[in-house]
C-alpha cells in the first residue's frame, strides 16, 4: 500500500512520521469527549422515543444505536419506519444520509495509513460527527495519538446506546403522545438538526431546491421517495452551481 | 419489550453494514480515488438537503401551531445550542398553541 499524496495533510506541522495506538491515547479521547457525549445522549432519549413511537421495541431500538452508530441516520429511519418495514427506502437514506462519512474518513487517512488495518478498520466504526471533528482537530494540532478516535467514539457509543434504552422505555409509559406534544418532537429535531448544518447563505439554494422537489414529489409519488427525490435534488444542485 | 422480530434485526443489521461501508469507504477507497471539489461539495451537501425535505412536507401537517413553534425551535437553537432547551420549548409552545387555538 504505497500512498504519496497525502504525507502532507492540511495543517499539519510537517510530515506525519508515526501513530501511536495506546491506552493513554484511548483514555484521553474518551475523557475530553465525555461532555460532547452528554449532549449527544440527548439525541439518544429523543431517538429512543420515538423509535418506541415507531413500533420498535426496546431491545430493538438498543440494537440500532449500538450497530449502527449514526444520529441522523436513525432518526430518518425510525420517521420512515412503517408496517410492514419499507426496506429499501430505510436502508437507501441511511446510506444517503450517512456518504458524508465517506469525506470524513477520507480526512483522517494521513495519520490513519500509519496505523495497522484492524486498528484503523476498528477505530472508524466508531466515527460519528461530533468525535471526528474533536479527534481532527487533535490531530492537525500535531498530536501523534492514534487511539484518540476510538476513545472518543466509546464516550459517545456508551451514551448513545444508554441514552436510546432510557428514551424507549420511558417513551413506552406515554399513553396520549399528542397531549405532551411528542407527535412534534421529530420536527423539532429535524429543526436542530438543520440548524446545525446549515453552513450560511451558499446553503440556501441546495437547500430551496431540497424542499420544492420534496414537496412535489410528496404528492406524486407513494411512500418516503420523497425524501431520496428532494434529498439527491439538493445535493446535485450543490455540484451544478460548484465554482471552485 | 425485549423481544427482537428477525425482519427487524435484519433491517438494523442492513443499516449498520450501509454505515459501516461509508465510515470505513472514505478510509480505503479515497486513498486511491481522487475526488473533485464538485463531488466533496455534493456529497457534503447531501445530509443537509435529506432533513430538509423530510421536515418541509411535514411541517404544513401541524398547521399554524407547527410554524410557530418551529419558528421558536429554531430561534433557541441558534442561539443557545442546546438540543434539549430547543426540543422543550418546541413542546410547550406547541401544547400551549393547541390549548389556546
Amino acid at each position: 500500500m504505497s500512498q504519496k499524496r497525502d504525507d502532507h495533510a492540511p495543517g499539519a506541522p510537517g510530515a506525519i512520521e508515526s501513530m501511536s495506538f495506546s491506552l493513554a491515547g484511548l483514555r484521553a479521547g474518551f475523557v475530553r469527549c465525555t461532555p460532547i457525549a452528554l449532549g449527544v445522549a440527548g439525541y439518544g432519549f429523543v431517538f429512543g422515543v420515538l423509535a418506541d413511537r415507531a413500533g420498535l421495541s426496546a431491545a430493538e431500538a438498543t440494537l440500532m444505536s449500538a450497530t449502527v452508530l449514526a444520529g441522523a441516520a436513525q432518526l430518518v429511519a425510525v420517521e420512515i419506519w412503517a408496517e410492514p418495514i419499507p426496506i429499501l427506502a430505510v436502508v437507501g437514506t441511511t446510506l444517503v444520509v450517512n456518504l458524508r462519512y465517506l469525506l470524513m474518513g477520507a480526512a483522517l487517512r494521513p495519520w490513519f495509513r500509519h496505523l495497522s488495518p484492524a486498528q484503523a478498520y476498528a477505530s472508524v466504526f466508531f466515527t460519528a460527527d461530533e468525535n471526528w471533528a474533536l479527534t481532527i482537530g487533535e490531530l492537525r494540532s500535531g498530536g501523534r495519538r492514534g487511539a484518540f478516535l476510538l476513545g472518543s467514539g466509546l464516550a459517545i457509543w456508551v451514551f448513545w446506546v444508554l441514552a436510546t434504552a432510557i428514551g424507549v422505555t420511558v417513551g413506552g409509559s406515554v399513553e396520549q403522545p399528542a397531549r405532551f406534544g411528542l407527535d412534534f418532537v421529530l420536527t423539532a429535531v429535524f429543526l436542530v438538526l438543520a440548524t446545525e448544518l446549515w453552513e450560511g447563505r451558499s446553503t440556501l439554494p441546495a437547500w430551496t431546491v431540497a424542499a420544492v422537489v420534496a414537496i412535489l414529489t410528496a404528492r406524486l409519488l407513494p411512500g418516503y421517495w420523497y425524501v431520496l427525490c428532494g434529498g439527491l435534488s439538493g445535493s446535485l444542485l450543490r455540484a451544478a452551481w460548484y465554482d471552485g | 419489550m425485549a423481544d427482537l422480530d428477525p425482519t427487524v434485526v435484519a433491517v438494523v443489521l442492513a443499516m449498520s453494514v450501509a454505515t459501516y461501508a461509508t465510515k470505513a469507504g472514505g478510509l480505503w477507497l479515497l486513498g486511491r480515488v481522487e475526488l473533485s471539489g464538485r463531488t466533496e461539495a455534493a456529497l457534503d451537501a447531501l445530509p443537509g438537503a435529506v432533513v430538509i425535505s423530510l421536515l418541509v412536507p411535514t411541517l404544513s401537517e401541524f398547521g399554524v401551531p407547527g410554524l410557530v413553534s418551529a419558528t421558536a425551535v429554531l430561534i433557541v437553537a441558534r442561539r443557545t445550542d442546546s438540543v434539549l432547551l430547543a426540543l422543550g420549548t418546541g413542546m410547550v409552545t406547541v401544547i400551549s398553541l393547541r390549548r389556546l387555538l
